[in-house]
């Protein structure tokens, strides 16, 4: 084909690129011309080259690949005229970078040119070797470039210097070769070689110390002299903006400074004078001056201590917050977050003015103002300014709202100073940006709130208001429904008012009606739910003269499209429908959820394990009720952890502490027609005289280890200490009514050695086992532990066994015992010797199974201790 | 071989993304959000390229004069200007002196007119390689070169009379 008609001329292309009125439009008249230029260079002809890059220049600027054009540029290089030169290197430039293989080609090209007669030729070989230069291209011409930093033409030497700083940065070790060439440009009257120059430095001076330290010797007065040379010079058209003579070349010496005066008295002496002149005598009425200002400004503030130009300093940075332009504001806010390092009251005395900033229209202020608050926050200007914070929350923007609500948080929990006002602020923030408020804020909420008893009434009464006028805020339905599910009663009784409320008058069905709302609202999502469901259930028990509205309410969740809320619907239905006489205590009010732990487990610092479960400071009366109940109720955090299942899921089972996550495994397992209730016949039949068969549907899920390796939702911690307490509440209520009125008895009569109280292990209705302690001497890791095996029943067990297992961290040795026979009602004893390489860290924890014959019938029992004392 | 060169040109990547350069890329932008000029001076995918531009080209362009002319986004700040109907949008590091950006941006708008006589959308599409050159003798991977106009456009006249 003919070159002449092989293509489009540069002008058509982009006049047809113009008049494109859509993208696709536009993506076809670029693949067209794609086309035409991968013919064109197939046909080689040398006089295309030029326009197909340049064409392809374009088309790289829109976006669309060229790489089929790299090729071009490198044989552009390689031709003798300049203007091929010029276009080749451009394109090389645009269309290649530094990692390319293609690169290392043009490194001849580039030496021969670098070594060219024409000095143009030359400086546009320096121009791409400083633009795209790789560290194997930095080391093999960096001496052709050191030699042109002293070229007769500043114009090539200006580039020589920048070409340096590419290279040094590219391959630091070659820093030191150009430490003199560096300094002798810092000699020159040229402002380009000028200019350039102290950037080599300022390059050179932050990647090796040596430079720093020989600029900071050599220079620091030469850059004085220069600096005061310009500042004082006369008018110079060429280099004059708004009366400043090269504003650039200020900021760049100033920059310099900056370096060499940081951590160096001596040096920053020499140069107050100079900087007391730039700061006092440069016009700030423009832009140029002020950027020259600011420069001098954070120079001031890098450089050692001199307190009576930092007063300066800060006086320039009052002048530009006050000012008008919104530009100068900005740069204001920036350097008043460095300025607040080293003098707070200065920022403090405008701290009005910050505040106005957080409200000004401009995203960019308010984001700058808004980060400068939070710094300026302490304990004694935190109830003002969170209230100017929250005030502001109301009215500004919601995209604002986001950013804004999770700094007033973080200030609140930082520094709050008392319970109360911690509640309060939180609500409001809750009530009105609540869409936005992230996940472990609201749990952090709900923590502090269990843990500040004597506020119960009145937060919940205050959430109850909230929620009543802010029902679109997702969290604070969440918090709100919490609260009403745990301290409804006070709710409705107006229990410990405080002096500064109103009595509000609170029905029971007013209550339910909040968490119905929540539960039936379409766009309430599925924890919102799952939370008003539990909540429902504990109201069930908290108002039982309701109960039967209460119990509509969960029947109609029967019907829901969401697996979990089915489910539960079913069982908690149940619980209200058939078990009254255990219902007070299976809902029985969270325990205090130790806060300590929750903000460890948020930091993410602690590793989630089954420690955590026996640790809190709840009390135990007697640990183990039965096997299956364990199961049920304790291991079921490392089962969710286990087996992905939805964030709804995780918090019903949490917040109830009961192991819904292995109720479907177990269910499946036991084949019957109720699945779902399947697992509360288990919870509920514990005792029952066939203890056994229990048993054998839930070995499996006992072989398990039971640590929970995954921390990540955060609110299992919320739940976590919960599970040993509804495990107490369960067996000391409910099941011992099933067990025909057999009460714990507490162990009086056990020896306690000073340090650790003796535990109730495990107890069934047959058998109790009693452990007391004992740290032998020495080595803290070991305890020794003696176990005695109590029979309850009026049968002797023979061919009794005991064996137990325990976690990785834990050595366990077992002695024999005392006797393999265990008479009615007698005792046999058994020596236990647990080592803890986590001593310190990690509580014990352990695994046991008994077997024993009663009238010559084999009898397995199993269950988890997680009640050791701590520290063991 | 290959995989090995992969792996060290992401080291030289990463080793780089945390030292300062000032000037990171120019953009000029027409008022419809169309690139007319784009230089980089680090090195980004054509993919990460054309997401940043319209991220930026959006967040610029939705804000008014009254607004300041600097915007974060991401790791970058961009300093912003607005000509008629071209937007100059300079991407920077975060402790670079804003202000002396846009001093900066205002003296590349005037080397421009002094060229091209009051500069216009259409001068830099059809002129696209001068507008290059113009920069090339201002900025070098991301530093500043020359402040003066006459030396900025001296090399470029001088190639212009020769052809």
């Amino acid at each position: 084909m003919n070159s002449i008609f092989s293509g489009t001329r540069l002008r058509d292309m982009i006049r047809s690129i113009r008049a494109c009125k859509t993208a696709a439009e536009e993506r076809g008249v670029v693949r067209k011309e794609c086309a035409d230029i991968r013919a064109s260079i197939n046909e080689n002809d040398p006089h295309d080259r030029h326009r197909n890059l340049a064409k392809l220049m374009f088309i790289h600027m829109l976006g669309y690949p060229t790489h089929f054009g790299q090729m071009e540029c490198l044989k552009l290089i390689a031709s003798p005229g300049f203007p091929e030169k010029r276009i080749g290197y451009l394109g090389l430039m645009l269309l290649l970078d530094e990692r390319q293989e293609v690169l290392m080609l043009v490194t001849n090209s580039l030496k021969q040119d670098l070594n060219h007669t024409n000095q143009y030729v030359v400086g546009l070989a320096l121009c791409a070797l400083g633009n795209i230069c790789s560290a194997e291209m930095a080391r093999d011409l960096a001496p052709e470039v050191e030699r042109l930093i002293q070229f007769r033409d500043p114009n090539i030497r200006k580039k020589a210097a920048l070409c340096s700083t590419r290279i040094v940065r590219k391959v630091p070790d070659l820093a030191e070769n150009f430490i003199n060439a560096a300094s002798s440009l810092l000699k020159e009257k040229h402002h380009g070689v000028l200019i350039t120059g102290v950037q080599l430095c300022y390059e050179l001076c932050t990647i090796n110390d040596e430079a720093l330290e020989y600029f900071r010797k050599k220079c620091t007065e030469g850059l004085i002299k220069t600096l005061r040379d310009i500042t004082n010079s006369a008018y110079q058209p060429e280099y004059d903006v708004a009366g400043i003579t090269d504003p650039f070349l200020h900021i760049r010496l100033l920059k310099l400074l900056r370096v060499l005066g940081h951590g160096d008295a001596d040096a920053s002496d020499l140069m107050t004078d100079i900087l007391a002149q730039v700061a006092t005598k440069t016009e700030s009425n423009k832009n140029a001056g002020n950027a020259v200002l600011y420069e001098c400004v954070e120079t001031i503030m890098a450089i050692e201590d001199t307190s009576s130009l930092r007063v300066l300093a800060i006086n320039i940075l009052g002048r530009f917050l006050s000012n008008r332009d919104n530009n100068i504001r900005y740069v204001a806010l920036n350097m008043l977050m460095k300025a607040i390092a080293f003098d707070d009251q200065a920022v403090q005395r405008h701290r009005v003015t910050i505040l106005e900033c957080v409200k000004d229209p401009d995203a960019s202020i308010r984001k700058r103002a808004l980060e400068l608050v939070s710094l300026l926050v302490n304990e004694n200007n935190v109830k003002q300014l969170t209230k100017e914070l929250i005030d502001y929350l109301e009215i500004s923007d919601e995209d604002f709202k986001e950013d804004l609500s999770a700094k007033i948080c973080s200030i609140v929990e930082k520094f709050s100073p008392e319970k109360i006002w911690y509640i309060d602020q939180m609500l409001k923030v809750l009530s009105e940006a609540g869409k936005f408020v992230k996940d472990d804020v609201w749990h952090a909420l709900i923590v502090v709130i269990s843990n500040a008893s004597e506020l119960h009434g009145y937060t919940v009464r205050a959430l109850y208001k909230a929620v009543l006028t802010y029902s679109e805020q997702e969290t604070l339905v969440r918090v709100a429904i919490w609260c009403i599910g745990e301290y409804g009663d006070l709710l409705v009784n107006n229990v410990g008012m405080l002096g500064i409320e109103d009595p509000i008058t609170v029905t029971e069905s007013d209550a339910v009606d909040v968490v119905e709302d929540a539960i039936t609202r379409h766009n309430s999502d599925m924890t919102t739910k799952a939370m008003a469901l539990v909540a429902l259930l504990k109201l069930s028990s908290r108002f039982p003269s309701i109960s039967e509205r209460i119990k509509d309410i969960i029947v109609k969740q029967k019907g829901s499209l969401l697996l979990e809320m089915q489910q539960r619907a079913i069982e908690f239905n149940s619980i209200v429908d058939r078990h009254k006489n255990i219902r007070p205590s299976l809902v029985e009010r969270m325990p205090v959820l130790d806060e300590a732990t929750f903000n460890v487990r948020r930091a993410g610092s602690l590793p989630a394990s089954v420690s955590t479960m026996a640790k809190p400071s709840v009390s135990i009366p007697n640990g183990v009720a039965a096997a299956p109940l364990v199961d049920l109720l304790d291991l079921g955090s490392d089962d969710i952890m286990a087996a992905p299942s939805s964030s709804g899921a995780d918090f019903l089972q949490d917040l109830l502490g009961v192991d819904l996550g292995s109720s479907s495994a177990q269910s499946g397992a036991t084949p019957g027609p109720k699945a779902g209730a399947d697992l509360l016949m288990d919870i509920l039949s514990i005792g029952t005289p066939s203890p056994a068969q229990n048993n054998t549907s839930s070995v499996d899920l006992l072989s398990t280890p039971g640590i929970n390796k995954n921390p990540s939702n955060a609110l299992d911690t919320l739940s976590s200490p919960a599970l040993p307490h509804i495990a107490t509440t369960a067996s000391a209520g409910g099941m011992f009514d099933l067990l025909d009125g057999l009460t714990p008895s507490p162990s009086k009569e056990a020896t306690n050695g000073p340090a650790y109280p003796p535990i109730v292990a495990y107890e069934s209705s047959t058998l109790k086992i009693e452990f007391t302690f004992s740290k032998s001497s020495g080595n803290p890791q070991e305890t020794n532990v003696q176990a005695t095996f109590i029979n309850l029943s009026p049968n002797t067990f023979t061919d009794f066994i005991f064996q137990a297992a325990v976690p990785k961290f834990l050595q366990l040795h077992l002695d024999p015992a005392s006797s393999n026979t265990l008479p009615a009602s007698g005792n046999i004893t058994q020596n236990l010797r647990v080592t803890n390489s986590q001593h310190g860290k990690k509580s014990l924890v352990m695994r046991m199974r008994i077997g024993y014959k009663v009238n010559g019938k084999d009898v397995l029992e199993e269950g988890q201790i997680n009640n050791f004392p701590r520290g063991l | 071989m290959y995989v090995y060169s992969r792996r060290r040109r992401r080291k030289i990547e990463r080793s780089e993304r945390g030292r300062k350069m000032g000037i990171r890329f120019i953009l000029m932008v027409n008022k419809q959000g169309q690139t007319r000029l784009a230089q980089y001076y680090e090195w980004l995918t054509l993919e990460e390229r054309r997401a940043l531009e319209g991220e930026i080209v959006r967040k610029c362009l939705a804000r008014n004069d009254q607004q300041c002319s600097f915007v974060e986004h991401r790791n970058y700040k961009i300093v912003y200007r607005r000509y008629a109907s071209l937007f100059f949008m300079v991407g920077v590091d975060d402790d670079e002196n804003e202000l002396a950006i846009l001093e900066f941006i205002h003296l590349l708008v005037e080397t421009m007119d002094k060229h091209f006589g009051n500069v216009c959308e259409l001068d830099i599409m059809f002129h696209l390689e001068k507008a290059h050159f113009m920069l090339e003798e201002m900025v070098m991977n991301g530093c500043i070169v020359e402040t003066s106009k006459a030396n900025i456009l001296s090399p470029i006249q001088l190639m212009d009379k020769a052809h």
